[in-house]
């Protein structure tokens, strides 16, 4: 194949290393600080610049989706290596369910034209719905592989390892596809200065929902509202020791009493 | 009643149902005396345990010949649905054939999807599924507000199954339409990961290792402790994704949820990702350097120390015993 034709779809969430929060009058998962690329994502645009450099060049895009006009996780995948990014940022998104986020990420898809290949990460890191990439695969009547674990293009098919519950399955799929990627499925590089200076000035266009002929339905249309927000009952921490030498006694003496040995 | 009939997507390993199928089968008869299994595949070998379990019915697609789940299932799905039979709820366990089909479906029928969750109820408010967040700490209740069918997606273990000593399931035919490009990828060859002992999802111990151990290398210690015990062995995603042992091992969100008798968290600190997969063991035991990691938080015993040093010593005691 002459040039391949790659999008990654890109999420950008909170820190996974602060504390996450609910807004007390939405009940949904507070997203007002500064968003970083989830890392679950840095392994779909590895994948795809290293496809692209294996088949003859072309072009890798990201699109993401964002209730605020936020771009600094955009910027590491651009500081990665891809060309350019498309970013749907629309305040009547907030409250969105995945099947509006599959729907809105497919008409983006769409606008940028002839994708030989959309790659997406399994599921995100803060709401892990890990429905969206198959959803939007049935809005673009595109077939699909999800959780692929190895990825190789032939001409205009792809041979995938599909996760399973036993091991793995070797599947065929012609192009264009819709692909997942686990986690762990190549080594995602790490923004050189040059690449971080670059993703600079790489152009993001914007667009809202309404550009790419979609309604947003946000809170009202989600078809799901969170009715109860409750505490579970926490699990009571027990006996911590530092081991003098002499701690595997203690092992051995606890599994003893719970008469598993 | 917001719930008149239910249907559970049914799935079959080494031809019974699997446990999680199972699973909502129980819970699903306790929500309606109307549950229907639905499987992609052939149910004639499986029609009695679904009905034993609570099925009246069984929709079943025929050998998909290589066709994926996703496209294929949720296209017999939406055939059945538009030729009258309209469930009030879909139940789907959460795991990789279960997440493809409900996903297609929703787009096919425009519904919602609701994911992860422990627990449904029919109650004032409609469907209301419950879903844990933050590592468990806070559980969420979330209604459906638009018309069925509702589609939902379970966790393993989040319900015991139970059998009903219902009669054999009908088998209903359920075809499979003209998926077009949609459902253009085959299958070609499949590979099952050969492990010994008992299964990782059923074994009375479970003992986990993580990063803490260093390299590679030292996953043997986990082995030995987990044969020596008669347990699984089991890993955290950091070192799944770094290659060390297979994803097949790997607990927590991602991976497989294990409720053991005692799990045994060797060198894991405790990610939010991991204690999903694991909180509900009935002991835990965490052996970890750093004294401030998050899983002395949920263990009954915890030993701050050097799994190098801790795990030899006690295979080499465990031996001796015989």
């Amino acid at each position: 194949m002459e040039g391949m034709n790659i999008v990654v779809c890109v999420k950008q969430i909170p820190d996974p290393a602060t504390p996450g929060a609910l807004d007390g009058s939405t009940n949904a998962l507070k997203r007002d600080g500064k968003l970083i690329l989830d890392e679950s994502d840095a392994y779909g645009v590895e994948m795809a610049l290293q496809l692209a450099a294996a088949n003859g060049g072309g072009d890798v895009n990201i699109v993401s989706m964002a209730p605020n006009g936020e771009m600094s996780g955009m910027r590491t995948a651009l500081a990665m290596g891809a060309a350019k990014g498309v970013l749907i940022s629309d305040p009547a998104l907030a409250g969105s369910d995945a099947l509006t986020t599959a729907k809105v990420l497919a008409a983006a898809i769409q606008k940028m034209g002839s994708a030989d290949l959309i790659i997406a990460a399994t599921e995100s890191s803060d709401g892990y719905t890990g429905t969206v990439p198959e959803q939007m695969a049935e809005v673009l009547g595109l077939p699909s592989v999800t959780f692929a674990k190895k990825l190789t293009i032939t001409g205009s098919s792809l041979k995938a390892d599909r996760q399973t519950e036993e091991g793995y399955d070797e599947v065929e799929c012609p192009l264009p596809a819709v692909i997942s990627v686990t986690a762990g499925v190549v080594e995602p590089r790490y923004p050189s200065f040059k690449g971080i200076m670059a993703a600079k000035s790489k152009p993001i266009d914007t667009f809202t929902a309404a550009d790419l002929g979609v309604t947003p339905t946000g809170w009202a249309g989600a078809g799901q509202k969170v009715v109860a927000v409750t505490q579970a009952e926490a699990r009571q921490a027990g006996e911590v020791i530092e081991d003098d030498g002499n701690a595997f006694n203690k092992i051995v003496s606890f599994l003893e009493n719970l008469k598993v040995i | 009643m917001a719930i008149n009939s239910i249907w559970v997507f049914a799935q079959t390993a080494g031809g019974a149902p699997t446990t999680g199928t199972l699973e909502l089968l129980t819970k699903a008869r306790s929500l309606s005396s109307n549950v229907s299994a639905f499987i992609g595949g052939d149910a004639s070998a499986v029609a009695g345990a679904l009905g034993e379990y609570g099925a009246t019915k069984v929709y079943a697609t025929g050998d998909l010949a290589g066709k994926l789940p996703g496209p294929a299932v949720s296209a017999a799905m939406k055939a059945v649905i538009d030729g009258g039979d309209s469930p009030s709820v879909i139940m789907f366990p959460q795991n990789y054939e279960g997440r493809d089909v409900m996903a297609r479906l929703s787009v096919k029928l425009n519904r919602t999807v609701l994911t992860n969750n422990t627990d449904i109820a029919d109650s004032a408010d409609g469907v209301v599924a419950t879903t844990p967040i933050f590592g468990g700490n806070t559980l969420v209740n979330t209604a459906f507000t638009g018309e069925g069918p509702h589609l939902v997606s379970f966790r393993p273990k989040s319900f015991a199954a139970e059998s009903a000593s219902g009669a054999a399931a009908s088998v209903v035919a359920a075809s499979v339409p003209d998926t077009g490009a949609a459902g253009a990828a085959r299958v070609t060859a499949v590979h099952v990961e050969e492990s010994t002992g008992p299964k990782l999802d059923e074994a009375n111990i479970v003992v986990s290792g993580g990063r803490g151990l260093g390299e590679a290398g030292s996953y043997s210690l986990v082995e030995d402790l987990a044969k020596l015990l008669k347990g699984a062995p089991g890993a955290s995603r950091a070192i799944v994704d770094a290659g060390w042992v297979p994803y097949s091992y790997q607990v927590g969100q991602t991976g497989k949820v294990v409720k053991p008798a005692v799990y045994i968290a060797a060198g894991i600190s405790g990610a939010t990702q991991h204690m999903v997969g694991m909180k509900g063991s009935k002991n835990i035991i965490a052996i970890n350097k750093d004294k401030e990691a998050p899983i002395f938080g949920v263990a009954d015993l915890g030993i701050v120390g050097d799994v190098h040093k801790v795990l030899p010593q006690l295979i080499e005691l465990l031996k001796s015993r015989g």
